[in-house]
Formats: C-alpha cells, sequence, structure tokens
C-alpha cells in the first residue's frame, strides 16, 4: 500500500507565506551587505558628493597595512579565547548546576543573570574594576607585585577584553549546557555507573559526546558573538588601544568608517570579516559536524 | 465631581501651557555634543533666544560625543535629514570646509539674511582658524578653549614650594616634579589630557615649530605632516622618561579620561587640559585649593613662546532648508553673538569669550578679577603675533590622524619604539591619510 501523501495544490500560498522572512532579509541584510560591497569598491568623500570607482585599491591597501595584518592576528587571538573561555567555564558550572538537585533553579536564575547586561555596561563595569586608578583589581594585583596598567600594556590590555567579553557570555552557553545536560537520559548514566564508570569517564564517553549538537552549535554561536558583538565592550574599555593592542576587525571597521569617515576601507574590512565568518561556518558545517552524534 | 473638576482645571492649565507651542513657529534643529554642566548651559541659550521672539523656536538635541555628532550629522545630509545647525569640533574643520556643496558659510548666511556681521568683533585666533583662504568666516564660533595648565596648591604647600609660582618652563615643571614626589606630597608631578592637542599640537604652535607643510594645513590639500622635528622628538623623549620615573602618568588615548580623576584625586600634582576644564576641576577640588597657568615651555628652544592654539567647536549651518528657517537661524546667532550671551557663556564654563565685547564686559564686571586664573587662557593664546606655525592646524581626517599619533605615543611608552621612531611612524602613516583625504576631495 502506498503511503499516504499530503499534497498542497496551490502554488502561491507558499510564497505569499514566505514573503515576510524573505523581506526581512532582504532588506535588513542582503541590501545592506550589497551596498557594503558595492562601497568597498568605490572612493567617496563623507558626504557623498564625489565617489570614485577604484577596483581594488581599498583592499589592496588594506593588506598592504601592517595595521591591518597586525588586527586579524589580535581578532584570532580575541575570538579563540573568549570561544574557549567562556565555553569551558560555563560548561563547568552547567555540570556543577546539574548534579545540585535542591536549589539548581536557584543557580541557573543568579547565572543568567549577565546576559541581561548590556555590553556597553559589561564593559564600564570591567573597565571601573580595572581602572589604573582607581580600580579595586590593579589595587589588590599591586598588593600581589603584578603591576596592572591597560593603558600602557597591551598585553593587560588583551586579557581585560577577553574577561570581560567571555563573562558576558559564559550565561548564555550556561543556558544552552544546562537545557543540554538535562536531556542526556539519566538511563545511561546510571548504567554506566552500574558497570563502575566513575564521574570523570562518565562525563567524557557519555554526557560530553552527547552534548556535542549544543557544543557545536555554541561553538558557531560564540565565534560570531566574539568576531561581531564586542563592539560595544571594546569601546567602552580600551577603544582598540593601547596601540592597537586591542583593535580587533569588528572594532577598526568602526573607528575607521565612523570615527574615521573613511567609508571606502571602512566597508571592504567589513567584506573581509564577512567573508571570514562565512568561512568559518561553512568550515565547521562541513567538518566539525561530521563528528557530532545528534 | 471635586476630583472631575480638579481634573478639568489640569487639563485648562495644560492646554494653556502648550498654547504657545501650537502656534506656527518655525522649529530649528540643532544638533550639539555638549553633555551634563554644559549641555545645561546651552539649553539654557536657545531658551534665551525662544524667549525673545516668538517666530522661531530653536530645538537642541544631544548627539554624543563630537566624533558621533559629525558622524550622526553627515549620515543625516546623505538621508536629506539634516538638521539646520550642527556643532563640529575643530578636528572636523577640515572635513566641514572640503563638503562645499553641504554647508552654508556663516558670511553668505548674515548677508543673505540682512544680519549685522562683523568678523573683527572676534578674537583674532578664533577668525583666523575658522576663515577661508580669502578670510571669510564659514562656521559661527561657539566654544573655543585652548589647553591650559592646572596645579594643586596644597600639594606644592606641602612639598616645600611656592603655591604662587606655578612652573613657567618644562626644566622647572621637571624640578619641582621631582620635590613634590620625593616630599610625599604627591605620588606623580603631573599629567595631562589629549596627548596630541596639547602636547603635540599646541607643543608645536608655542615652540613655533611647523606640524605640517603649507601652513599647518591652511594652504591647501596637498599638505604632509612635519611633527617629528627635533622640539617635538625631545618633548616625546622626556614623556616617556618622565612616565618610566613616574613623574608623569598617562590618562589615555583621545582626550585622556584617566588623567582628570588623577588629578581629582590628589594623585597627580599638575594637570594640563583644556581651559574648558575649569568648571570640571574646581567643581571636583574641593579638598583643596586649585592655581591656574599658562602651559610650559623649553626655554632653551625660545625665549619668546608664542600664542597656544584653538580646540573646542563651531556651529555649521548645513544646507537644504528653507529659506524661513536660515532667517531663523542668523537671528539666532546675531543673538549668540551678543556680549551678555557670550559672557555669561564664557563664565560659566571656562571657554574663551568669542568677541573682544564679551571680553571687554567681564573686564568691567570685575568678573576676571574675582576669579583669579580665568583669564589665563586669553593671555596665553593672544600673546605675541602669531606666526604660521601658531595659527592653528588644518588636516583632513584629523580625527583618524589623531588617533594614530595616540597609537605611536602608546607603542613609545611601551617601550616598543623610541621617541624619534613613534613620531616618524605617526607621520609616515599620518600622510598616507592626508592623501586619503586629498584623493576623495579632489
Amino acid at each position: 500500500m502506498q503511503a499516504k501523501r499530503t499534497i498542497f495544490p496551490n502554488k502561491v500560498l507558499p510564497y505569499v507565506l514566505l514573503v515576510p522572512q524573505l523581506a526581512v532579509t532582504l532588506i535588513f541584510f542582503i541590501w545592506p551587505a550589497l551596498q557594503a560591497v558595492k562601497s568597498s569598491f568605490e572612493r567617496e568623500d563623507p558626504f557623498g558628493f564625489k565617489t570614485t570607482f577604484v577596483w581594488f585599491e581599498n583592499y589592496r591597501r588594506l593588506f598592504a597595512e601592517a595595521s591591518y595584518i597586525g588586527s586579524l592576528g589580535r581578532t584570532a587571538v580575541f575570538a579563540t579565547s573568549v570561544t574557549v573561555l567562556s565555553m569551558c567555564l560555563s560548561l563547568l558550572l552547567a555540570v556543577a548546576v546539574n548534579r545540585v538537585l535542591r536549589t539548581n533553579r536557584l543557580y541557573t536564575t543568579l547565572l543568567v543573570w549577565p546576559y541581561a547586561v548590556a555590553p556597553v555596561v559589561v564593559g564600564i563595569l570591567w573597565w571601573f574594576m580595572f581602572n589604573p586608578t582607581i580600580g579595586i583589581a590593579p589595587y589588590m594585583l599591586r598588593a600581589l607585585g603584578v603591576s596592572w596598567n591597560h593603558r600602557v600594556d597591551g598585553v593587560d590590555a588583551m586579557i581585560l577584553v577577553i574577561i570581560a567579553a567571555s563573562w558576558k557570555q559564559i550565561s548564555y552557553n550556561f543556558l544552552f549546557f544546562v537545557a543540554g545536560l538535562q536531556s542526556v537520559p539519566q538511563s545511561l548514566i546510571e548504567a554506566a555507573a552500574i558497570d563502575g564508570a566513575g564521574p570523570f569517564k562518565r562525563f567524557w564517553t557519555i554526557v560530553f559526546p552527547l552534548l556535542s549538537p549544543t557544543t557545536f552549535f555554541l561553538l558557531i554561536v560564540n565565534i560570531n558573538y566574539a568576531m561581531f558583538d564586542t563592539f560595544g565592550i571594546i569601546d567602552a574599555t580600551t577603544q582598540g588601544g593601547p596601540a592597537q593592542a586591542t583593535n580587533i576587525l569588528v572594532y577598526k571597521v568602526y573607528s575607521d568608517g565612523f570615527l574615521g569617515l573613511n567609508i571606502g576601507s571602512s566597508s571592504a574590512q567589513s567584506v573581509v570579516l564577512m567573508l571570514i565568518v562565512i568561512a568559518l561556518t561553512a568550515i565547521q558545517f562541513r567538518f566539525v559536524e561530521r563528528r557530532v552524534q545528534y | 465631581m471635586k476630583k472631575f473638576a480638579l481634573l478639568l482645571s489640569t487639563g485648562v492649565v495644560a492646554a494653556l501651557a502648550y498654547a504657545p507651542a501650537a502656534s506656527a513657529q518655525t522649529e530649528i534643529a540643532w544638533w550639539h555634543a555638549m553633555d551634563a554642566e554644559l549641555g545645561k548651559k546651552l539649553e539654557e541659550i536657545a531658551q534665551g533666544f525662544n524667549d525673545s521672539q516668538t517666530e522661531y523656536k530653536v530645538v537642541p538635541t544631544y548627539k554624543g560625543t563630537y566624533p558621533e555628532t559629525l558622524t550622526a550629522a553627515i549620515a543625516a545630509f546623505r538621508a536629506n535629514e539634516q538638521p539646520a545647525i550642527v556643532q563640529v569640533f575643530e578636528v572636523g574643520t577640515g572635513t566641514m570646509m572640503a563638503a562645499k556643496g553641504a554647508v552654508y558659510p556663516v558670511y553668505q548666511l548674515m548677508a543673505d539674511n540682512g544680519e549685522p556681521w562683523d568678523p573683527s568683533g572676534f578674537l583674532a585666533p578664533v577668525t583666523g582658524y575658522y576663515s577661508d583662504t580669502e578670510g571669510n568666516i564659514l562656521s559661527m564660533p561657539f566654544n573655543s578653549s585652548t589647553p591650559i595648565m592646572y596645579y594643586n596648591k596644597d600639594v606644592f604647600e606641602k612639598a616645600g614650594l611656592d603655591p604662587e609660582t606655578p612652573p613657567k618652563t618644562w626644566a622647572e615643571l621637571e624640578t619641582m616634579s621631582r620635590t613634590i614626589m620625593e616630599s610625599g606630597a604627591a605620588s606623580c608631578g603631573f599629567t595631562s589630557g589629549w596627548i596630541t592637542w596639547v602636547q603635540t599640537e599646541n607643543l608645536s604652535a608655542i615652540h613655533d615649530q611647523p606640524y605640517g607643510t603649507l601652513e599647518n594645513g591652511f594652504g591647501g590639500l596637498g599638505t604632509e605632516f612635519t611633527f617629528n622635528g627635533p622640539v617635538q622628538v625631545k618633548h616625546w623623549d622626556n614623556l616617556k622618561k618622565w612616565a618610566d620615573d613616574g613623574l608623569f602618568q598617562y590618562g589615555g588615548p583621545g582626550g585622556g579620561a584617566d588623567a582628570p580623576p588623577k588629578f581629582y584625586a590628589q594623585e597627580c600634582a599638575i594637570y594640563m587640559n583644556s581651559s574648558a576644564s575649569r568648571a570640571g576641576v574646581i567643581a571636583n577640588s574641593k579638598d583643596f585649593e586649585v592655581g591656574f597657568a599658562p602651559l610650559p615651555y623649553y626655554d632653551d628652544v625660545t625665549t619668546d613662546p608664542k600664542n597656544s592654539i584653538i580646540g573646542g567647536a563651531t556651529l555649521w549651518t548645513l544646507n537644504g532648508k528653507d529659506p524661513a528657517v536660515y532667517k531663523g537661524v542668523a537671528q539666532f546667532y546675531t543673538y549668540l553673538s551678543q556680549p551678555e550671551v557670550q559672557a555669561a557663556w564664557h563664565q560659566a564654563t571656562g571657554y574663551l569669550p568669542i568677541t573682544n565685547a564679551a571680553y571687554e564686559l567681564g573686564q568691567s564686571q570685575d568678573y576676571y578679577a574675582q576669579n583669579p586664573g580665568s583669564d589665563i587662557a586669553i593671555q596665553q593664546i593672544t600673546r605675541g603675533t602669531p606666526t604660521a606655525n601658531s595659527k592653528g592646524v588644518r588636516f583632513g581626517n584629523l580625527t583618524q590622524a589623531r588617533a594614530v599619533v595616540d597609537e605611536e605615543f602608546e607603542a613609545m611608552l611601551a617601550g616598543s619604539k623610541t621617541a624619534q621612531e613613534a613620531l616618524d611612524t605617526a607621520v609616515e602613516r599620518g600622510n598616507q591619510i592626508l592623501r586619503d583625504f586629498e584623493a576623495a576631495n579632489q
């Protein structure tokens, strides 16, 4: 007997239903992206009176610029550190909360709070705590013999923005890990326990592989977060300084375009950034996803 | 019933209160970058104008920092939603002057609308800075400042120094800073806002050193930076040495957000920044007495320090509005030039009096005698005869070029470059920015 198939005879309706979503995507994503591509091939004065088509001049200049190559490297360091740090810490917290039976709702609620804090406010909070003059952290570090000055020391500055950016993202990751952990069948863990597997063994051989779809999803989200959404944190703490030590790609797009009013170069940079993220996501889907067990 | 009557009466009162706004007034949008105390003062000026007549209503809107305000105005112009008036900082002057189609020059605006306009009434350095090559003023001078030196008299006294004799030269400043640190009166000698504007651009002007070719950029778009000369190198070298010794503490890039707290907390005894920081300094120095002095100079370079140069902002009129709006704008500018309005703004904020009449009004009010130090900025900016090097700087994309100077200064502080290397790189990278601007505006 043939399986019953539902057939929708209306040819127009599906498209009508798709229109709102397509319209939003076209107007808010595709169109601005195309604008950026267009102006990356142009040289223009800020007011837009004179526009010259310059082919790849903006790109050629960009890659000849030592500070841009430096910014690429720093972005890699920043994005990797933020992703690894925030994911490891949130997994640790999620596993810990998952073991607590009575008060885990309370912990979950408290741990999710930082997510509600706007990136700029996060930046201000950490800037305040680490302020070389009035902050509490440099004061305590000085007692330990560490001299902290992210105004002058590039490494200090990078550590500061990594901590601030990771702290903000921990809540989000935590929430997904907790949900993921709750969907791991208890029976599997019990069976392993009866077979004599210790907590660590159980975690690595059962829980972690079963969590992999969540981990994979978070990996993509976190890299995108670190590359795109950390602008507010950088702006409120270091403004890309000192000496460009924390000038990651997304901040450079802003400072060259909005402060420097160099629209051509800024557009070229955002196109490069766009390509990097598309490439990273494609690689992740192609290679990492194969190892993910759904 | 009583309640109803009460509601009714509030309604009537509210209706009465809104009545004037309902009449046909022409609104004039004014975008500005003045926050906190300065913003309140600015709104008082707009209110004063609105109360003085019934035809026009100036509506001030705060748009964020100077760069944000400029960017917002440019974006609005491209979308044909521009305000009639926008406040643009001195660094944006080159950008605005190059945008000929966007700007309605103030001298033309005043002539077209039959308002009185007398450029000779303005302070000379102000007119010089904001005029085109033919000597026409393009934007309405509003808030102009120049950097001065603030010092903590209490700390000077504790260190055994005369609180009435601030350092005149950099050599004196170094010795006094050492005395202050060694005596334990404060943990640092001095700090500074704006490494670019105060310690590089003004340093060059005061010592009559060129900052760029073609009269510091006044002569055209083909200008190149030349601020890697011996005096600038010597000064940056000293700043690095003093930073290593703890005499000087760096306050951060741009305006130097960390510098004022160092002075307010009595950590640093001396603080250099805009004369418009005066209000903030006075408000935050309740625990100690503040002294005011001109910026120091190197007496082995010059015995005749030149005038310092302008910072702050002017009001640019943007094209594309109704003639009625421009009539109102012209009237507003006339109101703004009145000595009473100017003097009140100058005295409340520490910005320079823009007109000679406002300065004279302050003198006749005995304001400077009662507020010692409040005329340091005016004296410093008007001393001597300005040279091509002390007239000011005018470069396109100067915001970006300043960011480069800050970066190179930080690289020097971190020890990865010498002063000479840092300034050479800054000049080289800055020239690239100037060429971009030239290419985009030719």
